[in-house]
Parts: structure tokens; sequence; C-alpha cells
């Protein structure tokens, strides 16, 4: 937009409008977002219980940490999550999406069966995969033979919560395939029709140069939810057998409202935002020189 | 040749398509199928894909026994209060960053943007301490206030009045309008479809949020349905008909909401991940 007379002559009179629309969101956003943010950053540097902070203790958490099997253990957990979960859940949102655009008459029906699973709360997941996955009467074990204890078996819990979450989650995913699909203009795939292509190579030259934007995107949001996961593990496994589902947000809020080590806490806080930001950054990074090279 | 090929391909598909669809629809429907048989059928050493007898008992014993309508209700209430608060504070703030000169509003919407960084999940030790302060633990406003600051919202609505064309707002200004009334009766009848789709995808986050509600409520009376139906095995032990017919009640009305708004909360989605819907 540009600027025009009116709001230049208006630029200083609106300074006190802008002040009373802005007043809630601001005082929001100080007191539950930018000062806690502030807190825990000092947090990290003290030692602190739930509800006192006692003394200031330099880089000690830090240093703890560096050292701490256990917080390494946990970040490899939430890593094995992820790399189970980000790939199949952007492989098959992606073939979702593709079935839904294809398939004009079943569409509605096929969209709300995927997506659905997304906008349930997820106490409704766990509760039916633990249903599912109970080692004697439950239909997975049904259906396989056996009596295998997923959530109890220390190489399957992961796993197992990780194809809860696919089911949870992909919808997500496919819905922003979908949007990508519906921005590629129909004279495209016409025109190359023309020319002769179709099936795959259709796919290889219109449909995923088209997608790559949105893939990156999809990407990059589903690894930093992925490496939030907290509630399926847990509510399914409360972080066993033998804390191999123990994954870092697990840690961190089991140091701070078990152990009530709140300070050790914040610092788990702070190493996990700079994981999830380098990781974010990172792959960016990726696609965009993967992008380059193709260009 | 090409003929067959194409075919092979249609073929695929509808495999892939009825068979991804059974998988997905697979775990709801095997939930209802055990809510409606006796909690008895549910442990047989027999298996049965459908109830033997079917009855609606589970339900019924999970609606007298728990607190199930309880949660219930109390996600309805922070789902509405998050809703309203955070739609109101974020049109507000968006029309202020869109629309009005001031100094320092780069600075301080790139501050806002900054949260898109920051999980959440990094605040939890300071807010409940200040929440504990507050003497607001167990209560609707810890569990509403830290969700209402959604600087995604803002951004939606920011960008949405960018597009809105300068004519609308100076018509208005002129005539001596200010910008509470601009915003209501000039730039919120345009923006109806984006902010309901907002006003949805907030309201089924702050229904399903699970993680805040776990660290601020510790009554069973106020927990919300997503962290009470935790709490289902203590209430009713090891039944798995009730169990399932308590996550069938979980997830209806949210079940609902979506059948009901697909097209908006599709768009509400889409528009909240930063791609236009």
């Amino acid at each position: 937009m540009k600027p025009n007379d009116l709001i230049l002559r208006g630029a200083r009179r609106e300074g006190l409008p802008a002040t009373l629309l802005l007043a809630p969101f601001v005082i929001a956003f100080l007191l539950f977002f930018l000062v806690p943010a502030g807190i825990t950053f000092w947090m990290s540097l003290t030692e602190s219980s739930l509800t006192r902070t006692n003394a200031f203790v330099g880089l000690a958490n830090y240093a703890t940490l560096a050292s701490d099997p256990s917080f390494w253990d946990s970040v490899l957990n939430t890593f094995y999550f992820a790399l189970l979960t980000v790939v199949p859940l952007t492989v098959l949102g992606l073939v979702m999406a593709l079935l839904v655009d294809h398939f004009v008459k079943a569409r509605a029906w096929l969209q709300g069966v995927f997506f659905l699973p997304f906008v349930l709360p997820i106490s409704v997941m766990t509760l039916i995969a633990d249903w599912m996955l109970q080692p004697s009467s439950g239909v997975i074990n049904h259906i396989l033979g056996g009596q295998r204890p997923w959530l109890a078996d220390p190489h399957w819990a992961l796993p197992a919560v990780a194809i809860g979450t696919v089911w949870w989650t992909v919808g997500f995913n496919m819905l922003l395939f979908l949007a990508g699909l519906r921005n590629i203009p129909a004279d495209l795939y016409e025109a190359a029709a023309l020319d002769g292509a179709r099936g795959f190579t259709l796919f290889r030259s219109i449909t995923w140069p088209a997608l790559r934007p949105v893939a990156t995107t999809a990407l990059i949001l589903q690894i930093i939810a992925s490496l939030k996961v907290f509630g399926q593990t847990y509510i399914l496994t409360s972080g066993g057998p033998f804390n191999t589902t123990r994954v870092t947000l697990h840690y961190m809020v089991e140091t701070a409202f078990t152990q009530s080590d709140a300070g050790y806490a914040a610092a788990i806080a702070m190493a996990f935002v700079a994981i999830v930001i380098l990781l974010s950054l990172l792959q960016a990074w990726i696609a965009k020189s993967l992008a380059g090279r193709t260009a | 040749m090409k003929a067959r090929a194409n075919l092979g391909w249609t073929v695929a598909g509808i495999v892939a398509a009825v068979l991804l669809a059974a998988l997905w629809a697979a775990p709801l429907l095997w939930a209802l199928s055990t809510a409606l048989r006796p909690e008895l059928e549910t442990v047989s050493s027999e298996f049965h894909w459908l109830p033997r007898h079917w009855t609606l008992d589970a339900f019924a014993r999970t609606l007298a026994a728990g607190n199930v309508l309880r949660w219930l209700f109390n996600s309805f209430l922070v789902a509405l209060l998050v809703t309203v608060a955070t739609m109101a504070i974020s049109l507000l703030a968006a029309y202020a960053f869109s629309q009005l000169r001031f100094r320092g509003r780069t600075i301080l919407f790139g501050a806002a943007m900054l949260a898109f960084l920051l999980p959440f999940e990094a605040l939890l030790v300071p807010l409940f301490r200040t929440m504990n302060q507050l003497g607001l633990i167990n209560t609707y406003a810890g569990i509403v206030l830290p969700q209402v600051v959604s600087p995604v919202a803002v951004y939606v609505f920011k960008q949405f009045f960018d597009e809105i064309p300068a004519d609308f707002r100076e018509a208005a200004l002129m005539d001596g309008a200010g910008p509470l009334r601009v915003l209501w009766s000039v730039y919120l009848p345009i923006s109806g479809n984006i902010v309901w789709a907002m006003a949805i995808v907030t309201f089924i986050a702050a229904w399903n949020n699970f993680l805040w509600p776990f660290i601020i409520v510790t009554s069973n009376d106020m927990m919300t349905i997503p962290l009470g139906l935790t709490q289902t095995y203590d209430a009713f032990g090891v039944r798995y008909a009730q169990l399932m017919a308590a996550a069938l009640l979980g997830a209806l009305p949210v079940a609902l909401a979506y059948i009901a708004f697909q097209r908006r909360v599709t768009q509400g989605f889409l528009a909240a991940s930063g791609l236009k819907g």
C-alpha cells in the first residue's frame, strides 16, 4: 500500500488509538510470553525449586546438562521419534492429497476420513491405541497372532507410539499438499497431456516441481512438531519401558514438576529450544541448496 | 499401450484410496464396536468384530460414573473463552499493525513474530510459577489466560487487512469515524470468512490442548476432556467398553464441529500454517 496524504497527516494522531488497540495484545504478550521467556533464561542460570529461586550458579546447570546421560538419552529418543514420524507423515500426506485430488466423486469422504483424527483430542487417540495394542485382547495381536506387549516392549514401544501419531496427525500434512495441488493451473496439465505426457511423467514434470515449496514447508512444520512430542509418549508409556520413550520435553517436565529442580529444567528447556531452532535452520538451508542445484 | 498404462495407475489409485481410507476409519469404528458391547465381551477369549449383544450400557455407565460431562463442560467453557478473547485481542492488534502509523510499529510486530520461534513448552515453568503466585492454579482463568496470546492470529489478520484497499478506510475516516468504528463496521464485515475460520481453528486447538491444562490443573473437577480422559483408568478400572465409550464421547463434539464446518476448518488451518486456503 502506498502512503498517501491522509495517512501521513494521520501519523501523529494515530499514536494514541494504536496504543489503545494494541494494549490487550501487548500486555498478554508480555505477561504470558516475553517475560516468561526471559525468566526461563534467567532461571537456567540459577538453582531453583518450582516455587523459589535460591542462588545464581552461572553456567553450572549447562555443565551438568552436557554430561547428563539421561538428557542425551531423551534427545536420542526424541530424534528417533522424529525419524520414525517425519518421513511417513510427509509421504503419506502427499499420497493422500493426490488421492483426494484425483477421485473427484469420493473427494469429500476421503478428505473427511483422512483429516478427522487430526481434530480429535490426543487422549482419544491414546485410549484407542492402548486398547488396540493390548497384549491378550487387542485387535492388533489378534490380526498378527501372538501376544506381544507392544507398549511394554523396549524395541516396539516408540514405533508403536509413532504409528499412532501418524494416524492422528497425517491429515494436516494432507491439507498442506492439497492446497498446493489446488494452486497448480489446470492448463499446465492439459498442455503437457497434449505433448503426450501421462502418469508418472506428469507427476514428475508438473506436480512435484509445483509442490516442492509446500513439501519444504510441510517438512519444517513436521520436524518441529515431531521434536515437540510429549503427550503421546507420556500418556501411552509414561516414558517407559526402561525410559526408552522418555523424550526431552518429558524429561524437562519431570525435572521441573516431579523433582522440583526448576533451574535445571529451565536449562533443559533452553537446550531444547536451541535444538529446535538449529534443526529448522539446517533443514531450510538443505532445502534451499537442493532447490538451487536442480533449478 | 497408453490405455493400459493409465488403467494400471487408476487401479493402483483405487486400491490405495480404499486401503488407506479403511485403515484410517478402522480405529474409530473398532472403538465404536467395542463401546457397543457388554464389558464381558471385551475380555472374552473368543474374538468378534461386531458385538454379539448390542448395548448402550457402556455409554450409560460412563455418563453416570465418571466426570465426563463435567470435563466436556469445562472444555466447552475454556475453548469458548479462549476463542472470544483471542479473536478480540488479535483483531484489535492486527488492525493497529496493519492500518495505523505509529512509532515502534515494525519492532513491536517483529517481536511478536519471534513467538513463532520459541515453543510454548519452554515457558511452562515460569508460567506455572506466575499462575501459582496469582492463585490461579485449578481455575478457569488459569487455564485460559496463557492461551490467548496468538501471534498466528495477529499475523493472519494483519495479512488480510493489508490487502483491503485503502479507499475503504479513507471513506470512513472522512465521515469522522474512529479506529474502533472503522474496524467494526468496515473491516470486520469484509473479513467474516477468515475470522470464522480462525475462530473455529482456535476453538478446536483450545479444546484439544493437553499440555497446559496438564500443568495447571490438578483437581478432577477442573479437568478438560483431553486431560480427564487420561484419568479414566482410575475412574473405571480396565473396562474397555467404558473406556471406548468415554473416548468417543470426548471425540464427538469436535468431530461434529469438523463435519459441520469442514471448509472453514480447512481454510483456518491453512491460513494458520502460512499458506492461503
